[in-house]
């Protein structure tokens, strides 16, 4: 293994890592908030257990999250210095912001989390809420980062390759910006909720105290079920965006090799390099076009439009973008049955075939969204700074890279076992307490 | 920029302040797992609940500080936080490690089972972890104040890489950096036991923290005068400029804050103590960095070289000063919430 390939390894697992925490430490929050004023509402002991336990399950994966992400901070300069040196002035801002919205988040987790009974019941709620707000002000700031080296703009390049003229702000407002914000800020909900959602239609199933858990479903389903049926459409959005700003990115997307007007969209398949076709795909006519440029006829550059040295591993990206379309789209469908079934005014908790399928596609959302950041990466290799900079010269000359990958390879291994069987336990203890 | 104190000092000296906040706070947890590592005696659970109840509700926002640190120093000073992330790499990475599996075990020990083998295995992490962390982290300190690190990254740049070990090893791995990390291991412990014996009302719980502020004192003054002996010998410039003209009365000021610190928590005057120990450890930290101004990296990157353009800097106090209207209040929030605990 090269050392680049170690770096760029060690960074995907900790990033992939972080990003599942991330996720529920936006997400999570929110549920809390909603369980705990539910309970104000209506002085019912099951929303205030639930809020307790939700709570008890933040206060874990936050904790994960942060210091998963206190190691992403320093990677930056451990393993790409050559991408911080030149980008760091650029891309500083929104990480400063991001650091201030984290700072919220620790400060009023602690509050929330241990001040139950030392601070007013408005107080404690509030506290929930700029949880939950600096949680999602976080994500924002963060993707502002990697819209950027999708697309980057506010800065020239001079002779000697260094980023001159740079505008910091312009730098923030990137075109890729608002799509990627809003597909992971819904990606965060919908994944959270549909997998709180998959945990507690699991009790159910079991026969599991039900009124309890008929609640705790309720309420995951009312973040989740929106959020999962509203991620199509937003990652329409991004693909067009993708379309215009990287167009290899999307070729590589579809498994697209040729230049062609109306070009088809391609359903599974595998694409092979040295060929330089995908074979096996089920392909719709003119798809691509219509979809990407909603146009059927318009053209689409395909990867034979630049040198093979310029090309994303196109096999990863291609079933990476297959599997995130299809477990979203999977979820989608589940989530738009349970909308259909509440408003029929149908009790959810009674219905065993869609509480099965909930339960199916619980772990999906996450699942998707490894996929589309292995997508929104790999996809954009060989490029860290699209266009302007390299992966490879902005890794670290230190040799022996893969020590470092294997040893946070097994610390993150060993913490995800930990994680699963402690809340695994958590979600056990709270059935126990409500038999 | 042709001022003696432009954007750029500004900012650096906002990056010292902002480490100056975690060694206090952060620090102080870190110093708290010492103390839970060594937690002996009749009172030793009651001693390990005291840091536990102190830590909680706190440890998160603390640790926040090290994350603003180097999110400044990568946005203001990037060849810099370029620089010591090449050469500094190893201790770095091993001081993350310490980082995540401190904060880890402290949640799983929290929240996890309550049987006594699952909390002693956390405790234990916990302990390790929190001894571990602060003595890279003064190790790495070290290695940037001895000059050896940015020799190190000198030598890379100009394309003189010597051996592995002569870039990426030697530069920390060793005497001062290590007589560093000791005395960042004393400094956190010393202010955990200081802010721990004003946080019980429990009279023989006081008693414990006292002897054991006393003991972190007297580690301080070992690791500080062996790392200057240290000093003397391998890094002459370091000592030098520590016992130079421009320090010297630096200096004296630390050591009135020691004796300050250790007459207080001898004569039991436990708010006088805080304070104090608060003030000495700053002194410390400042002292150093007036050793190495105008370098951020010495011997050659100075904060002038290796700051960020002006229109960032800019950007940056304008964000810091919005920043910090939300979160001095937040924080003031937070502590008060909890003075009642911490009284």
């Amino acid at each position: 293994m090269t050392d680049l390939l170690a770096a760029r390894t060690q960074m995907a697992v900790s990033l992939g890592f972080h990003i599942v925490f991330a996720e529920l430490g936006i997400a999570l929050p929110l549920l809390m908030v909603l369980a705990e004023w539910r309970w104000r509402r209506t002085g019912e002991r099951a929303y205030y257990d639930l809020a307790r336990r939700w709570a008890k399950g933040t206060a874990v994966l936050f904790a994960v999250g942060a210091v998963s992400g206190t190691v992403l901070s320093f990677e930056l300069g451990l393993l790409w210095p050559g991408f911080m040196r030149h980008a760091g002035p650029l891309i500083g801002m929104p990480f400063s912001l991001e650091g201030f919205a984290f700072f919220l988040e620790a400060i009023f987790i602690g509050v929330y989390l241990y001040g139950w009974e030392r601070v007013s019941p408005r107080a404690h709620l509030a506290a929930g809420i700029v949880v939950a707000v600096s949680g999602a002000a976080s994500a924002l700031f963060v993707v502002l980062v990697n819209a950027w080296m999708n697309t980057p703009v506010g800065f020239t390049v001079d002779a000697a390759g260094a980023f001159v003229n740079i505008d910091p702000v312009k730098a923030m407002r990137s075109p890729a910006a608002f799509q990627q914000v809003l597909h992971m800020l819904l990606a965060s909900y919908a994944a959270t909720g549909m997998a709180v959602a998959g945990v507690h239609a699991w009790m159910l199933l079991r026969g599991a105290a039900p009124a309890f858990h008929r609640r705790a479903l309720m309420l995951a389903l009312s973040v989740g079920v929106p959020a999962a049926v509203a991620q199509p459409l937003s990652g329409d959005l991004s693909a067009r965006v993708v379309a215009e700003t990287q167009p290899v990115k999307l070729a590589a997307l579809e498994g697209q090799w040729e230049t062609e007007r109306g070009a088809p969209l391609r359903i599974g398949g595998w694409p092979d390099a040295s060929r330089e076709e995908t074979r096996w795909a089920l392909e719709i006519p003119r798809g691509l076009s219509l979809l990407a440029f909603h146009d059927p006829n318009a053209e689409v550059r395909g990867l034979r439009s630049v040198p093979p040295e310029d090309r994303p591993p196109v096999r990863i990206v291609h079933v990476g973008f297959q599997t995130m379309v299809g477990l979203g789209s999977a979820m989608a469908l589940v989530a738009l049955w349970a909308a259909w079934v509440a408003w029929r005014r149908r009790d959810l908790s009674s219905d065993r075939r869609l509480l099965r399928a909930l339960v199916i596609v619980a772990p999906f959302g996450f699942l998707a969204t490894e996929a589309g950041w292995v997508v929104t990466e790999v996809g954009r290799q060989p490029w860290v700074v699209q266009g302007f900079m390299r992966t490879a010269h902005a890794v670290t000359p230190m040799p022996g890279l893969v020590v470092p990958m294997v040893t946070f390879t097994a610390l993150y291994v060993g913490l995800g076992i930990v994680v699963v069987a402690l809340v695994a336990s958590l979600v056990r203890e709270t059935s126990g307490a409500h038999a | 920029m042709s001022e003696a104190f432009g954007l750029p000092e500004i900012l650096a000296a906002i990056i010292v302040l902002s480490l100056n906040a975690y060694v206090l706070t952060g620090g102080a947890d870190f110093g708290g797992g010492v103390w839970d590592l060594l937690a002996r005696g009749p009172r030793r659970a009651a001693q390990r609940a005291l840091i536990a109840s102190q830590i909680g509700p706190i440890w998160e926002a603390n640790h926040v500080w090290i994350i603003l640190v180097v999110v400044l120093l990568f946005t203001a000073f990037p060849a810099a936080f370029a620089a010591l992330g090449i050469v500094l790499h190893i201790p770095l990475s091993l001081m993350l490690i310490g980082i995540v599996l401190r904060g880890s075990s402290f949640v799983f020990r929290s929240y996890g089972a309550h049987d006594d083998a699952t909390q002693q295995r956390w405790g234990r992490v916990f302990a390790m972890a929190s001894v571990i962390t602060p003595i890279l982290l003064g190790v790495v300190v070290g290695a940037i104040a001895s000059g050896a690190a940015g020799a190190a990254a000198d030598r890379l740049t100009a394309g003189r890489n010597v051996s592995f070990v002569s870039e990426y090893v030697a530069p920390w791995l060793s005497p001062f950096p290590l007589a560093m990390g000791a005395l960042a291991l004393a400094m956190f412990a010393f202010l955990a036991a200081v802010y721990l014996a004003l946080a019980t009302d429990d009279a023989a719980l006081r008693e414990d923290f006292r002897r054991r502020a006393l003991g972190a004192e007297a580690a301080m003054f070992v690791a500080a005068f062996g790392g200057l002996a240290v000093a003397h010998v391998t890094a002459p410039h370091v000592s030098g400029a520590l016992t130079g003209s421009r320090s010297v009365a630096f200096q004296g000021a630390t050591a009135l804050a020691a004796i300050a610190a250790l007459w207080s928590v001898w004569t039991r005057r436990w708010l006088t103590a805080r304070l104090a120990a608060a003030l000495q450890v700053s002194l410390i930290l400042w002292g150093w960095v007036l050793v190495q101004y105008p370098f951020v990296v010495p011997p050659t990157l100075t904060i002038r070289a290796t700051a960020a353009p002006r229109t960032t800097l800019e950007l940056l106090i304008g964000a810091l000063a919005a920043g910090a209207l939300i979160l001095v209040p937040a924080l003031i929030y937070l502590f008060r919430t909890f003075a009642a605990v911490r009284r």
